[in-house]
């Protein structure tokens, strides 16, 4: 026994900065920003919080799967970092919900939705749980050098979630790490007396052209090996939901595949990289938009940070 | 020296991503500005030229001319 999607939900920071506004920022223009990636707009964190804009998608996922907090089972949020390093993002949706359940954070970066299903499929496995919440959510906005034009004006925040019951829909599930820091974020400074490393300065760092290429043949080599695990050819996939980094990274892998690009949906215009939350975000909206039908056949890939990727084949099972 | 053949290969690789080329106007001296390629195109292509050939080509390669490119897949597939 696995699990099924029963329902889904979104939610973004009430601010949105465009290119324009970035340009304010730093040397940039809206038309590179727009060009090398696709993005028009981010939404970013100013008097919200993590725990809010995450309990809010949780709360519209629960409402469109008819399940209520108290009979959740589990709650796992795929994130790099909530409002505290300690409790755990999922511990303050535990208590903003109501739920009573175990409640743990999973931090696979870009990747993490996936790692979380991959959890909660062994959780429905073990019989643990009738019902799973798994709600991604990133404030990237926090975490960025504001003075690096390469990597601010690719990242947003959001959060995106999806109830799970138990079901068969997950029909394949593979997940990958590599270790490497071509993308990281250092941690805050401490105050310890005693410690003598050196302190890396604030601000995520990355080789962006060392992750253009790992992004592009990962989606490439791992969507194939769900076609060819699963024997469902790409003919008869009906969504293919991408990590949402760059619309250049996507066209890419999909001229690759020789994917048509009606069947590769996309939000990154309006929320950049929302990092865990991007793949639950645009599943919700395709969900919303009507997109999405009972039998459709989705694929999920997505990369990040580890270097970490996730790719998923599941049934969607929703009118 | 290129030889034909690879540039023949190549000029359907770059036909892939810029529909406007024309085949048989492709020339060791073409410049991938002048093809109107944006650096994230670069990348696509070497990767591309990379599946085709078998080949490794540096991530840090600074392509300006076509002939750049035979150069790295001929030095790489000797
Ligand atoms: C970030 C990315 C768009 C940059 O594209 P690129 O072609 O590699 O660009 P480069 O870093 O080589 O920079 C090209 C030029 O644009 C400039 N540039 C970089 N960011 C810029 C910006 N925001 N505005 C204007 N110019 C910019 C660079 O300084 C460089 O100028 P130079 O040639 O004069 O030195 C691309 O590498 C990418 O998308 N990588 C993957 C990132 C990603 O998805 N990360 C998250 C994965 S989870």
């Amino acid at each position: 026994m696995s699990f099924t999607i029963l329902g889904t939900g979104s939610a973004l920071p009430a601010k949105t900065v465009t290119n324009d506004d970035m340009a304010k920022l730093v040397e940039t223009s809206d038309e590179w920003i727009r060009t090398r990636t696709g993005i028009r707009e981010r939404h970013v964190i100013t008097d919200e919080s993590v725990t809010e804009i995450t309990f809010t998608a949780a709360q519209r996922a629960l409402e469109m799967s008819g399940v209520s907090p108290q009979e959740l089972d589990y709650i796992i949020c795929p994130t790099v970092g909530g409002d505290w390093i300690s409790p755990s993002l999922a511990c303050m949706i535990q208590e903003r919900l109501g739920a009573t359940c175990p409640a743990v954070d999973v931090n696979a970066a870009c990747s993490g939705f996936l790692y979380g299903l991959d959890y909660a499929d062994g959780i429905f496995a073990r019989k643990r749980a009738k019902y799973v919440l798994v709600a991604a959510a990133e404030g990237l906005s926090r975490l960025l050098n504001w003075k690096d034009r390469s990597t601010c004006v690719l990242f947003g925040d959001g959060a995106g979630a999806a109830v799970l019951g138990e079901g068969d829909s997950l029909r394949y599930l593979h997940l990958t790490a590599k270790g490497s820091l071509a993308l990281h974020v250092p941690h805050a400074p401490g105050e310890s007396p005693f410690e003598t490393n050196e302190q890396p300065p604030h601000g995520l760092v990355m080789d962006g052209r060392e992750i253009y290429r790992f992004a592009v043949s990962t989606i490439t080599a791992e969507l194939r090996r769900a076609s060819e695990e699963t024997g469902i050819p790409f003919e008869k996939v009906d969504h293919v939901l991408l990590h949402q980094a760059n619309q250049r990274i996507m066209d890419a892998a999909s001229k690759k595949l020789h994917l048509p690009p009606e069947k590769v949906p996309s939000s990154i215009a309006r929320t950049a990289n929302t990092s865990a939350a991007s793949v639950p975000i645009l599943l919700d909206q395709e969900a919303r938009l009507g997109h999405l039908h009972r039998g459709d056949i989705l694929m999920l890939c997505a990369f990040g940070a580890g270097l970490t990727s996730g790719t998923a084949v599941l049934e969607w099972t929703r009118d | 020296m290129a030889n034909s053949e690879t540039l023949a290969r190549l000029e359907k690789i770059i036909s892939e991503y810029k529909d406007d080329l024309e085949p048989g106007t492709l020339t060791p001296e073409t410049t991938f500005e002048s093809l109107d390629f944006d650096s994230l195109d670069i990348v696509d292509m070497m990767m591309a030229c990379e599946d085709e050939f078998g080949v490794e080509i540096p991530e840090d390669a600074q392509l300006k001319t076509v002939q750049d490119l035979l150069n790295l897949i001929d030095k790489t597939e000797e």
